[in-house]
């Protein structure tokens, strides 16, 4: 690791002027991240500005049809929230399935979104479930935040705050692991809405998180597994690595989202 | 016999010390003065080095020295050498090329090193080592080895071709012909994965140079100390023996890439005089991939012929094995010696030939790794029984059962004289243990939740505790494998071990002092195991090929045998009786048919006060044995798989797992399942997860735990282990050895269960889920065209 600094951030406002007085320095949230990529000094920011003290970044309540979770919340809390496994215990569920103990106990969903890792699981949440995120600028649809991989609407100054999810009639998550990584090799959340049903795919798609809109009109015909694996997924559109092939993960969109759909019932 | 002797499930002593974190390795060690070192690295598998500038090195904040391998070379520091010499069936020995420590012009591997730096600090060190500037002239690289003839040149004048050996064992004619009078012939072709080792603890060194003494002390992560001061200092000109003392404290977990001397720590060794300070340098986690020797890849085209009856009437194996960039330690005989002489596997074969080309490519070197040739013969044999037996129509236990060796001792064809076991034994156990016959049922219920359900066997035999030394001398091996130890009694009756052996995760501190509890009814407490120190402990040869019971413990019994007669030759002069009414019971000796005793303490101070010592005695009381076996061990058994394949995702789950061991007699039956338990972890990680990748340049694409898959716990059944204990008639106390079975007879019965369940033979490992799922699809689109 290079040397940095560190910096505990007292407010939005405080945070956002010490980015702006250096164009190297870089938000830490859980550091499941970011510290690691420093350690193989792949990344060396010259000032770590910490969000995780932030109240404004805090929180976990229902406000209507949405569950609201600050940034700065993480995984495990998630998992294990009464709040959340009461309204959306899908997420929850994802949330239990990220990394281990240890990551879960430090990493955080702003941070997770912010990074967009194109195998990270709680994009595929927020896509399905309709999520609102809102920042230190302003607010974004998760259609409009998640740009391709690794890129996000952010600004380099721009702050996650919190995420709005919609409280779905149902749902569920169906986790492929990377099997060296654990990370998603394919994941599907499948979701029906206020808006319709919705199918989000994590982990394979090579502009990353995506939904399938030929899926997900197929299941406003009703609610079935058979109605989404018979949708042909493009090869074209998938990543291929040396842990699946892009043929091989069309295929496993398919077939996670058929069991994610009879999973939520 | 004691409650803590042999056979009894005691606690291990070093769990405490483990468990609490108090254990003492390598990177633990800190000397006064103590400077940290960091390896500039080759980022190309093959390229000519045309410059190398530590101009600007140097000049970074607490940098001490930059070291190039020209300074090493100057310094008169020898190449590393492969110690076993094997030879061609043309009889030309093998081509060793050149293996710097550093090669000032070539580098052939990524991670190769090429520069040392020395700094205060360890990330001042990074920070300079980044700060090295290198030029290379990239060259293509050699890594489809099945092609190697084809491939760049990896040592130019020594092997323009690729090969460093054409090997071969067995008769080939002979087998030619039961080939053409057989009934069936059965052939595949066989791949055995490359695996990264990833010992928990990577490879560290800490070297000091005592100027006063002209001596130098390195601490290093090995698994056999005494070798690598003898190899340092024979071969590498480090420094003379005597003036080298090579510790191995606490190391943690091996699997063989410790055995080998490694560039690093010769480096280490130099740098230390050269700066007059000790030189700090442990792995990271990527250099431990990138640099440890790897081990398996190997190619095989295999077949096996059978008379009308099924009996097994000749087998022939052509392999290509990949042994990296450079020839490591003992790289030609884990392919060759340590394989082919466990090709007739269980089975009574009259015919077998073997063929083996090693080669080099632009890879890490590879060696040996837990199992070392044994797995690679086992998979290939039993997935050849297994395939035989679907080809027949015939349950593969019937072919198992119909071939098995029934007569002992065994003469192969492969050299090997097995001692006996009990193969029916162990198949109609592992059948009992796993529940066999309730199998039906259990598959027709995976079906009816759509999965597919499969059960596969492996019957391995192995050879342990390598030896005689005269016998592998003659085979090419520059060392002699015998064992030593020495038993010191204090005159307080507390008793300290030396042993040549190395302990790294197997557990001698408990089970060599069960060996002495049995022998004097002391405590385990009361006895300590000292190792892996060469100014301590007298010459020993490590640690490696599940050596340390049969050899390294056969040695301490036989110098309790000298210890033994001694304290009873004095009890008796002390008891006014003859020695042999001594009888040692409870920790007394007591003379038998009397109730004349002395407590073994009194004994022990009776030996150092000398105050009344037999005529002729000396005092003291403390015997050495250098032991060494007059054959190896041949531990076996029968492992039966059972797995669930989800067939839209191709998933294997292991939901069955027996292993059913002769491991001759068991000294601590926790200890041996805790083996047995590694040992599958790893077999299984083989079969399903793990698999070292190199691109087409010879990147290595599984570079970390991101992309390398190790088993975890959650990837495990729980698994049912028995064992049959029959006793070893090659040495004294009787054992074979555990390390290394489980490994070794794993992942054939894992490929087997997966290609019982989705019908088809051809499966390569890792069975990743996409191979699996590929397999299906293909059998299907066969199914369907038929
Ligand atoms: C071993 C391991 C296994 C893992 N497995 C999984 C897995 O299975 N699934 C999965 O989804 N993830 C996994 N992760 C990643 C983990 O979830 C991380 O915690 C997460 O991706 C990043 O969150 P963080 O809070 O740690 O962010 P950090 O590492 O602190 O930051 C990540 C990036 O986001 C930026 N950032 C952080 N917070 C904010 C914010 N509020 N506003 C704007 N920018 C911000 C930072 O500047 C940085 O660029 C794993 C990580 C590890 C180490």
């Amino acid at each position: 690791m290079y040397n940095t600094t560190y910096y505990a951030a007292t407010s939005l406002a405080d945070a956002a002027a010490k980015i702006a007085a250096d164009g190297d320095a870089k938000f830490l949230s859980g550091g499941q991240t970011l510290l690691a990529t420093m350690k193989q000094r792949l990344a060396a920011p010259t000032m770590l500005i910490d969000l995780t003290k932030l109240p404004e970044l805090k929180g976990i309540s229902v406000e209507g049809d949405r569950l609201v979770i600050g940034a700065a919340t993480k995984h495990a809390q998630v998992a294990s929230d009464a709040t959340v496994k009461g309204a959306i215990p899908s997420l929850a569920g994802l949330a239990a399935t990220i990394g281990d103990p240890a990551v879960r106990n430090m990493g955080t969903m702003g941070g997770s979104l912010a990074n967009n890792d194109p195998a990270a699981d709680y994009p595929a949440a927020a896509m399905a479930l309709d999520a609102i995120i809102t920042t230190s600028k302003g607010e974004y649809k998760a259609t409009d935040f998640f740009t391709g991989i690794f890129e996000t609407a952010l600004d380099e100054d721009e702050i996650i705050v919190k995420i709005s999810y919609e409280i779905p009639k149902k749902a569920a998550y169906e986790k492929f692991r990377n099997p060296a990584s654990r990370y998603s090799l394919c994941s599907v959340f499948a979701a029906e809405v206020s808006g319709g049903p919705r199918i989000a795919v994590t982990g394979s798609g090579n502009e990353g998180v995506f939904r399938v809109p030929a899926m997900e009109e197929a299941l406003t015909r009703g609610w079935t597994a058979d109605a989404v694996t018979s949708v042909k997924i493009d090869p074209e559109t998938m990543l291929s690595d040396m842990h699946g092939s892009a043929e091989y993960r069309a295929h496993l969109v398919a077939v996670l989202a058929g069991r994610a759909v009879a999973k939520a019932g | 016999m004691s409650a803590q002797g042999i056979g009894a499930r005691v606690a291990r002593k070093e769990d405490k010390r483990f468990i609490t974190g108090a254990g003492q390795y390598t990177d633990d060690v800190y000397e006064r003065q103590m400077s940290a070192a960091v390896f500039v690295r080759s980022p190309h598998a093959h390229a000519k080095i045309t410059s190398v500038d530590t101009s600007a090195a140097l000049e970074m904040p607490g940098v001490i020295d930059v070291i190039l391998g020209q300074d090493i070379q100057d310094a008169g520091i020898g190449n590393l050498i492969c110690g076993w010499g094997i030879q061609s069936k043309d009889g030309t020995p093998m081509k060793m090329a050149p293996y710097n420590v550093m090669d000032p012009a070539v580098v052939r591997y990524v991670g190769q090193p090429v520069a040392m730096v020395i700094a205060e600090t360890r990330a001042e060190a990074v920070d300079a080592a980044e700060a090295v500037v290198v030029e290379y002239e990239e060259q293509p690289a050699l890594t489809d080895f099945g092609n190697y003839a084809a491939g760049p040149v990896v040592h130019p004048g020594t092997a323009d071709d690729n090969l460093i050996c054409d090997w071969q064992l067995g008769d080939e004619a002979a087998t030619d012909a039961a080939f053409a009078g057989a009934a069936h012939v059965v052939e595949m072709d066989i791949r055995n994965n490359r695996l990264i080792p990833n010992a928990m603890e990577p490879r560290s060194a800490v070297a000091h140079y005592n100027r006063a003494e002209d001596h130098t002390t390195l601490w290093t992560t090995s698994q056999n100390p005494h070798v690598a001061r003898l190899v340092m200092s024979a071969f590498y000109n480090v420094a003379p023996e005597h003036k080298l003392r090579v510790i191995a404290p606490d190391v943690g977990g091996g699997f063989g890439s410790k055995i080998y001397i490694y560039p690093e720590e010769i480096a280490a060794c130099y740098a230390a005089k050269r700066v007059g300070r000790p030189v700090k340098w442990t792995a990271d986690r990527t250099e431990a991939f990138m640099t440890d020797a790897h081990g398996r890849d190997h190619i095989t085209k295999a077949k096996m012929a059978f008379d009308a009856d099924h009996r097994i009437v000749g087998f022939k194996v052509d392999t290509i094995a990949n042994l990296g960039a450079y020839m490591s330690l003992f790289s030609s005989a884990t392919p060759t010696y340590l394989y082919a002489t466990l090709l007739s596997g269980q089975y009574n074969i009259a015919n077998i030939y073997a063929n083996v080309k090693l080669v080099y490519s632009h890879t890490t070197p590879v060696d040996a790794y837990r199992g070392a040739g044994r797995p690679e013969a086992t998979y290939v044999v039993e997935r050849m029984m297994e395939t035989a037996a679907r080809q027949f129509g015939l349950s593969p236990v019937e072919l198992r059962r119909k071939n098995f060796i029934k007569d002992f001792p065994h003469q192969t064809p492969v050299l090997m004289n097995y001692d006996p076991s009990d193969f029916h034994g162990l198949m109609d156990t592992a059948l009992k243990t796993i529940d066999f016959d309730g199998y039906p049922a259990r598959k027709a219920e995976s079906e009816r939740r759509g999965m597919l359900r499969g059960i596969g066997f492996s019957s391995y035999i192995e050879a342990c505790g390598i030896a005689p030394s005269q016998a592998v001398g003659s085979l090419g091996a520059g060392v002699g494998l015998w064992e030593s130890a020495e038993i010191r009694v204090n005159p307080v009756g507390t008793v300290e071990v030396l042993t040549g052996t190395h302990s790294h995760g197997q557990s001698h501190e408990t089970t060599f002092a069960q060996i002495v509890s049995d022998r004097f009814g002391v405590p385990i407490d009361n006895v300590s195991i000292l190792h892996g120190d060469t100014d301590k402990v007298q010459f020993g040869m490590g640690t490696y090929g599940s050596r340390s019971g049969p050899v390294g413990g056969s040695a301490i019994y036989k110098a309790l045998d000298k210890v033994e007669a001694k304290a009873k030759a004095l009890a008796a002069h002390l008891m006014e009786a003859d020695a042999g009414d001594i009888e040692i019971e409870n920790g007394e000796l007591k003379v038998a048919g009397t109730d004349k005793k002395l407590a073994w303490h009194e004994v022990c101070l009776a030996a150092y006060t000398a105050h009344n010592l037999p005529e002729g005695m000396e005092p003291g009381l403390k015997e050495t044995s250098f032991y060494d076996p007059s054959n190896f061990t041949f531990p076996a058994g029968t492992f039966i798989c059972e797995v669930e394949v989800d067939p839209g995702t191709g998933v294997t789950r292991i939901v069955n797992f027996v292993a059913v061991d002769d491991f001759g007699i068991i000294i601590n039956p926790m200890v041996v399942e805790g083996q047995v338990h590694g040992g599958l972890a790893q077999g299984i990680g083989q079969a399903l997860l793990e698999g070292c990748v190199y691109d087409d340049e010879g990147q290595l694409l599984t570079a970390s735990y991101m992309d390398y898959a190790m088993p975890r716990a959650d990837d495990l059944p729980s698994f049912g282990l028995d064992h049959l204990e029959i006793r070893n008639p090659s040495n004294p106390l009787g054992v074979k050895g555990c390390g290394e079975a489980g490994a070794i007879g794993a992942p054939p019965a894992v490929i087997n269960a997966i290609t019982d369940a989705i019908g088809t033979n051809a499966l390569e490992m890792p069975a990743t889920p996409e191979r699996v799922w590929r397999a299906i699809q293909s059998t299907q689109t066969a199914m369907a065209a038929e």
